[in-house]
């Protein structure tokens, strides 16, 4: 189990959502329950150069949710806020609160260790980038940051993660090899396996499919939707029918705001806003 | 409508559409043809051929249509306003595929059947009356698909009762001949399959319709009533 606390917990949470956040309304019936929320998200890069502007955007629990937009919208940079990735490059600065249910904390609070915030939430990126290690190695070593050291529980855990990205079956009898050997799409799920590792609530994609061929494509794709049974999906695509394809809400960005947020189905067949159909259907330049 | 990014998507769709536009010319040429044959017995010789020939084109334009759709789902993977426009298209061309095949049994029956004079009476003005309307019915269709006018769109879905209406007063009229004079019997049923055509003609009519609603508004409004359709054009 990822996330150990009941679904039944978060519905509650939901009741008492805080007031004040203006949450973009979803179309259709009452949504599941909140996973995160982003509430008046402003990020400014370290040359002050604003990067999301007022961001309010609710994360679904144990759905997949895809951000598009053309090249410098933000989608990425909005990712990175979740796992804190900003805070490695000195004068960065956030603004605003991303609140992780069911306890309510700010991800972006200063007495929030990031690290802390990494064991939760995971990401996967665009290139493949297993560790110089072995395949067992890979998937270990968080765990080890962890303090988990007998060799029984790692081997589990190991095991485990493995086969949650599909990839146990073809390593199994390689483990003591190096990550690096595999192909581009097994190097993915290994990242992926890695990420899962330390049971987080979200995973965090950015463009995890951009460097891989059509059927490791598929093959991933179909991990995501797999995953969302556990945990939390973000993820940010250039190919907008894998965005149609994996995920269950769909967030449009334009220059660092958020232009429309809604269900897939109603984002890619009748979008509220003109630019979001302008920009699915290649309408945008 | 801007244009898409790629001109050769602009260049396909807008095939589509006046592709569209064409065939519902050609519908619309035909129906006067039929309309002719509803209104003057003397017609010159050949002009039934010409019916044949142009249902002929009407059925290859469907399929020929159908294909360019088939063909961007394929390449383009529409999505939004342009999966909307070519489901709708893909519907809207088997109606106008459907009212071709009505329009032809209309001209066809009235060249056959000449009937007796009070029958050719009901014949040149009653069912000729209801025809005209559903001709101008027809082309305010097509002219709202051309220009994705809800607003028209929603008027036509009305229009279409009065065609129902027409059609039911025919029938009663030919009912009441029948009755009195057993003679008209088979003239008056060849009428009542002319006037039911005619009928049909404004229930696909009203498809394309409905179906410029759902093109623009996202909305499948092909079961809802008129006051529901006139409020969801309504709104903005």
């Amino acid at each position: 189990m990822v996330n150990p606390m009941a679904t039944a917990t978060h519905a509650s949470m939901l009741g008492s959502a805080n007031p004040g956040a203006t949450a973009p309304a979803v179309s259709g019936d009452s949504p599941p329950p909140l996973k995160a929320e982003s509430r008046g998200l402003d990020f400014y890069y370290s040359n002050s150069f604003q990067a999301l502007k007022s961001i309010d955007m609710p994360v679904y629990e144990n759905k997949v949710t895809a951000l598009i937009g053309p090249s410098g919208c933000g989608k990425s940079t909005f990712l990175r806020c979740f796992n804190r990735m900003h805070d490695l490059y000195a004068g960065n600065r956030y603004a605003g609160q991303i609140v992780l249910h069911p306890d309510n904390t700010d991800l972006l609070a200063k007495d929030v260790d990031p690290i802390e915030v990494r064991m939760r939430i995971g990401m996967v990126f665009q290139k493949p980038n297993p560790f110089p290690k072995t395949i067992y190695e890979n998937v270990a070593y968080g765990l080890r940051v962890r303090g988990m050291t007998q060799k029984n529980q790692l081997d589990d855990k190991i095991e485990e993660s493995l086969r949650g990205a599909a990839l146990w079956d073809e390593v199994k009898h390689r483990l003591g090899e190096m990550g690096s050997n595999l192909s581009g799409g097994q190097q993915q799920r290994l990242c992926i396996a890695r990420a899962l590792a330390t049971d987080p609530e979200i995973l965090l994609f950015d463009e995890p499919t951009s460097a891989l061929d059509p059927i490791a494509t598929a093959s991933i794709e179909e991990l995501v939707t797999e995953l969302k049974k556990k945990v939390t999906i973000l993820i940010v695509t250039h190919n907008m029918q894998q965005a149609a394809r994996v995920s269950d809400y769909t967030a449009y960005m334009y220059i660092g705001e958020l232009m429309e947020f809604d269900k897939t189905d109603t984002i890619f067949f009748k979008p509220k806003r003109k630019e979001t159909e302008d920009y699915i259907t290649g309408r945008f330049g | 409508m801007s244009d898409h990014t790629s001109s050769q998507f602009d260049s396909e769709m807008e095939a589509i559409r006046s592709g569209v536009l064409a065939m519902g010319g050609l519908v619309e040429q035909q129906f006067l043809r039929a309309i002719r044959f509803l209104q003057d017995d003397e017609q010159e010789p050949g002009a039934i051929d010409a019916v044949g020939a142009g249902e002929q084109q009407i059925n290859q334009f469907q399929v020929q249509i159908d294909q360019q759709c088939a063909q961007v789902i394929a390449r383009r993977q529409p999505a939004a306003v342009d999966l909307r426009m070519i489901l709708t298209v893909t519907k809207v061309v088997n109606d106008l595929e459907r009212i071709g095949d009505e329009v032809k049994k209309v001209a066809y029956k009235s060249a056959q059947g000449r009937g007796v004079e009070r029958l050719s009476r009901v014949r040149h003005y009653e069912v000729a009356r209801v025809a005209n309307a559903a001709l101008a019915m027809l082309r305010q269709a097509l002219n709202a698909f051309a220009r994705l006018d809800v607003e028209a769109a929603a008027e036509i879905v009305d229009e279409d009762e009065t065609i129902d209406a027409g059609f039911a007063a025919i029938l009663r009229q030919l009912i009441s001949y029948m009755m009195e004079d057993p003679r008209t019997i088979s003239g008056a049923l060849d009428l009542v399959f002319v006037a039911k055509s005619i009928e049909r003609i404004g229930d696909h009519t009203k498809n394309i319709a409905e179906a410029v609603v759902q093109v623009v508004k996202g909305k499948d409004v092909r079961h809802a009533t008129a006051e529901q359709i006139r409020a969801e054009v309504a709104e903005p």
